[in-house]
C-alpha cells in the first residue's frame, strides 16, 4: 500500500518500521513534523526534551539501555547535540541509534546555511543522505541496521526540501525488535582518558571499515547512460540531475560519509566529464580532488542556497530556460507577526522606549522587521541573555540600564537558563523578558516544559518559570501581561532601573492556540479617525492604511483591541 | 507524460496546505506518481508562500521553476502577479480577488500595485475568483480552499468525481457536504 508522506513522516514511519521504541527531539523547522509524526505511534515513547543536547543524551542512554532509537533536530541543533555527538562515536551503541540532522539550503527558516555532513566527519560517524519520500524512510531503516552492525551512532542528513515534499511511499510493517540484554561495560561507556584511548582506535578501525564496505553497499548506485557527462550527487539534487541531464551518467551517493572512493574511482573512468552536484559545501568534491579524481564543482555551483533543475542546465550545459519576465517593483512580503500577537505589545513598548534589545529565535525575532524594529541581536538559542550581559560588561551599567534581552519561554528552557545563572554569578544587571505565549510558536505550536503539556498532549509537570528564576538568585521578577500597555512600562522602567538582574515575564496566550477565544472584528470610525497612523506602529496586519486614514481588514483582526488601546482618539472599536 | 505542474500561492495562514493535500490525494486517485513541495515554518506567519504539486507518470524534481507551471491556484492577487514567472505561457491562473496588504504597503513604504488582474490577464489566461463571496453563499467562509479547487478542475477536467473523492477524503467528516456544495459551486462560477 502506497501513501503520500512528507519526507519527515516518512522517517518516523522508517522508525517505526524499523522497530524503534525510544524518541527524543526539540523542535526546529525543516524538522519538527517527524517527531510529530513518531508521536502518533503508540508503540514509540517519544518526548520533546528542552534542548537537543538533552534529546541526544536521552538518545544515547536508551541506545546503551538496549532500545533502537531516533533522535531529531534542525541543522543548529546538531551544534547544541554536538557534545554528546562526539564522544557517542566512541562509546557505540547497543539499541540503534539514529540522529535526524535537517539542514536547511536556502534558509527558509534558519539563522545560517551550515552543512551536517562535516559533523559526521568530524565525528566519525556515517551519515546517509535520501532524496525523496521513499528513500527516507528505506535509509531509516538502513541506518538502524548500519548502527548496530557497526557498533555506531549514524546521522540522517536531511534538507527541506525533502523534510517537506510529500511524495509516494509504499508502507511496510513494524519489525519486531526485542529489547537487546544491557550489560555493564566499563570500557565501552565510561569515556574517561584510559578507555577513550582504547575505544579511538575502534573508532578509527570503524571507519577505515565503513569506507571499504560502502564500495559494495546498494546504497550508492551507478546509472550507467552517456560517458560524456558523469555526475556525482546526493540527496534532492539527484532528482534535479534526473530531468536536467537525462542523458548523463550518474552515480548517486546514499552514504555521504564515508565516500565509497574504489565505486567513485571506477565511475569517473567511465566518463569524459566528471562532475559533482552537492548543495551546501564542497565535501563529496573535496575528498575526490584529495583522491587524486579531476572534477568539477564548486567552480560551476555555488555554495549557497537550494539548487534546481535550471541551475544545474546552465551551469553544466549553458541552457537557460525563458519563461515569463518577473513582475518589476513588486512589495515584499515578509512574515510578520499575527493579528492578536501577544509579543506586539512587548515590542510597542521596547520600540517607544528606544532600547537596545538583544533577541532571541522565535516567534518574536521578527519584531526585527518594520515597522517595529527593535531587535537589535539575533545569533543563536538563549544568545540574548548572554550577549545583554556582554553589553553591559563592554559599555558599562548605564548601558545595561537602556538594554534588555527578549527570549520566549520554550527558549529560555532550551538554553536560556545558564545565561541568566550567569548574570547573578558575575554580578550582571541585565534585564531579561520572558515572553511566554503558553507554546512553542514558530515551529508550529509544541508543547514544552512550562505549558503543562507534554508532546502527546497529555498533561505534565508545568515548570513555574518564576520559581526557577527566584531559584537562580534573579531578585526582580514581574508578570505582566504584554497588551496592559501602560503596566508593562511602567514595569520595565522598573525592572530597568533596578540594581542587580531583572526579570519580566511577558505572559499571554498565543493568538493561535485557541481560536474560540477570538473577538468579533474591530472597526474604525472614520469620522474620529484623524489619521495620525499610530496604531500602523503596531506592525498588525489587519491593519489597512488607505493614505489619508486606517481601516481595518474585517477578514484578518482577531479582536485583540490594542490597536484599539493607542489608538488617540477613540477611533477603534469593538465589533458588535 | 510530461508531469502537470500546478503551484498554489498565498500568504501565510491561508490554509494553503488542504488545497495541495486535495491535489495530492486526485492525483493518487489517478494512479499518478505525484510530488507536493510544501512550506512550514516561519513563512507561515503571514509571508509569501509557493507550494508546488507535480503529477505524472513518473517526478523527479518537487520544484517547478520559470515557464514550468502549466496552473495557478492564487489565493491573494498579489502573490498570483509575484509567482507569475513562473507560469507556461499557455497554462491558467485562478485567482481568488482577495487583498492582503503586505506590511511595507501597511507601513506605508511601497504601494499595492494597481490592476493585477489585468496585467496577469495580458500574460496569461487568467480566471478571476471571488472565493470569499462564493464560499459565504453555501454557508461558511472556511471553504475558500475548496471553491478554489472546485474552479481548477473545472478548468484542467478529469472525472468530476475523482475531484469529489479527492476533496472528500480531506476535509473533517462532519463538512463533507458543505464542501460539495463549495466544489460545485467553484466549478460553476
Amino acid at each position: 500500500m502506497q501513501e503520500l508522506l512528507l519526507g519527515n513522516e516518512a522517517v518516523a514511519r522508517g522508525a517505526w518500521e524499523a522497530g524503534c521504541t525510544v524518541t527524543a527531539a526539540y523542535p526546529g523547522t525543516p524538522s519538527t513534523e517527524i517527531t510529530e509524526s513518531i508521536a502518533n505511534y503508540d508503540e514509540i515513547y517519544a518526548e520533546w526534551s528542552p534542548n537537543e543536547k538533552v534529546a541526544l543524551e536521552v538518545g544515547v542512554g536508551a541506545s546503551i539501555g538496549g532500545a533502537r532509537t531516533l533522535v531529531c533536530m534542525k541543522h543548529v541543533g546538531l551544534n547544541v547535540a554536538a557534545d554528546p555527538l562526539f564522544t557517542a562515536a566512541y562509546t557505540g551503541v547497543n539499541g540503534g541509534l539514529v540522529i535526524v540532522a535537517a539542514d536547511d539550503p536556502g534558509m527558509h527558516s534558519s539563522q545560517n546555511e551550515q552543512d551536517s555532513r562535516y559533523y559526521a566527519r568530524a565525528a566519525h560517524v556515517p551519515c546517509l543522505e535520501p532524496s525523496t519520500s521513499q528513500e527516507a524512510k528505506d535509509y531509516v531503516k538502513l541506518a538502524f541496521e548500519i548502527s548496530e552492525k557497526y557498533d555506531t551512532p549514524v546521522i540522517l542528513r536531511m534538507t527541506t526540501r525533502v523534510s517537506h515534499s510529500r511524495g509516494l511511499v509504499e508502507l511496510g510493517e513494524r519489525e519486531n525488535v526485542p529489547l537487546k540484554d544491557y550489560e555493564k561495560d566499563f570500557n565501552k561507556y565510561v569515556m574517561m582518558p584510559g578507555m577513550a584511548k582504547a575505544r579511538h582506535r575502534v573508532v578509527e578501525a570503524r571507519e577505515n571499515q565503513l569506507a571499504e564496505d560502502c564500495n559494495a553497499s546498494p546504497v550508492n548506485q551507478v546509472f550507467k547512460k552517456d560517458r560524456k557527462i558523469g555526475v556525482i550527487t546526493a540527496g534532492l539534487p539527484f532528482q534535479y540531475t534526473l530531468q536536467a541531464l537525462p542523458e548523463a551518467s550518474v552515480l548517486k551517493i546514499g552514504m555521504v560519509y564515508p565516500l565509497p572512493m574504489e565505486t567513485i574511482q571506477a565511475f569517473a573512468k567511465t566518463v569524459d566529464r566528471l562532475i559533482v552536484i552537492e548543495e551546501l559545501e564542497p565535501l563529496m568534491e573535496k575528498d575526490i580532488k584529495a583522491a587524486g579524481i579531476p572534477c568539477e564543482g564548486k567552480d560551476l555551483f555555488t555554495i549557497q542556497g537550494e539548487y534546481s533543475t535550471n541551475m544545474i542546465k546552465k551551469a553544466v550545459l549553458g541552457i537557460s530556460e525563458d519563461g515569463i519576465a518577473p513582475a518589476a517593483d513588486l512589495p515584499v512580503r515578509p512574515p510578520i507577526m499575527c493579528p492578536g500577537c501577544p509579543h506586539r505589545g512587548a515590542y510597542y513598548i521596547m520600540k517607544k522606549m528606544k532600547l537596545t534589545v538583544t533577541g532571541d529565535i522565535g516567534c518574536y525575532t521578527l519584531g526585527a522587521l518594520p515597522p517595529l524594529a527593535s531587535m537589535d541581536t539575533c545569533v543563536c538559542m538563549g544568545a540574548s541573555i548572554g550577549m545583554a550581559h556582554g553589553m553591559e560588561k563592554a559599555r558599562g551599567k548605564e548601558f545595561a540600564g537602556r538594554t534588555v534581552a527578549i527570549i520566549g519561554d520554550s527558549t529560555f528552557m532550551h538554553s536560556g537558563l545558564t545565561g541568566l545563572a550567569n548574570v547573578v554569578y558575575n554580578s550582571g544587571n541585565a534585564t531579561v523578558i520572558i515572553v511566554d505565549n503558553r507554546t512553542t510558536g514558530m515551529t508550529g505550536h509544541q508543547n514544552n516544559p512550562t505549558n503543562g503539556r507534554n508532546l502527546k498532549g497529555e498533561p505534565a509537570y508545568e515548570i513555574d518559570l518564576t520559581a526557577v528564576c527566584r531559584a537562580l538568585g534573579v531578585q526582580f521578577i514581574q508578570t505582566i501581561d504584554p497588551f496592559d500597555l501602560k503596566g508593562f512600562q511602567a514595569g520595565l522602567k522598573e525592572a530597568l532601573a533596578f540594581d542587580g538582574p531583572s526579570v519580566i515575564i511577558s505572559k499571554r496566550e498565543c493568538a493561535l492556540l485557541d481560536k474560540s477565544k477570538w473577538n468579533k472584528p474591530y472597526g474604525v470610525d472614520r469620522d474620529v479617525c484623524i489619521g495620525c497612523k499610530t496604531c500602523i506602529k503596531l506592525g498588525c496586519p489587519a491593519l489597512v492604511n488607505d493614505g489619508e486614514k486606517v481601516r481595518i481588514d474585517t477578514a484578518l483582526c482577531v479582536g485583540c483591541g490594542l490597536c484599539a488601546s493607542v489608538c488617540p482618539t477613540g477611533a477603534i472599536k469593538a465589533g458588535e | 507524460m510530461e508531469p502537470i505542474s500546478i503551484l498554489i500561492v498565498g500568504v501565510g495562514g491561508q490554509g494553503t496546505l488542504l488545497s495541495s493535500r486535495i491535489l495530492g490525494q486526485y492525483a493518487s486517485h489517478m494512479g499518478y506518481d505525484v510530488k507536493v513541495s510544501e512550506v512550514h515554518g516561519m513563512a507561515q506567519r503571514g509571508g509569501s508562500v509557493v507550494t508546488y504539486v507535480r503529477m505524472g507518470e513518473s517526478v523527479a524534481s518537487p520544484l517547478i521553476e520559470a515557464g514550468g507551471a502549466d496552473y495557478m491556484i492564487a489565493f491573494e492577487k498579489l502573490e498570483a502577479l509575484r509567482y507569475v514567472q513562473l507560469m507556461k505561457k499557455s497554462g491558467s491562473i485562478i485567482v481568488n480577488t482577495q487583498r492582503i496588504d503586505p506590511m511595507p504597503v501597511i507601513s506605508g513604504t511601497a504601494k499595492y500595485p494597481d490592476g493585477i488582474i489585468e496585467k496577469l490577464s495580458a500574460l496569461v489566461e487568467t480566471h478571476e475568483v471571488d472565493a470569499a463571496k462564493a464560499a459565504e453563499d453555501v454557508g461558511s467562509i472556511k471553504v475558500v480552499n475548496t471553491i478554489m479547487i472546485g474552479k481548477l478542475a473545472k478548468t484542467m477536467g478529469g472525472d468530476k468525481t475523482i475531484w469529489m473523492e479527492a476533496v472528500k477524503a480531506c476535509v473533517p467528516p462532519k463538512t463533507v457536504s458543505l464542501n460539495e456544495a463549495a466544489f460545485n459551486r467553484g466549478y460553476e462560477v
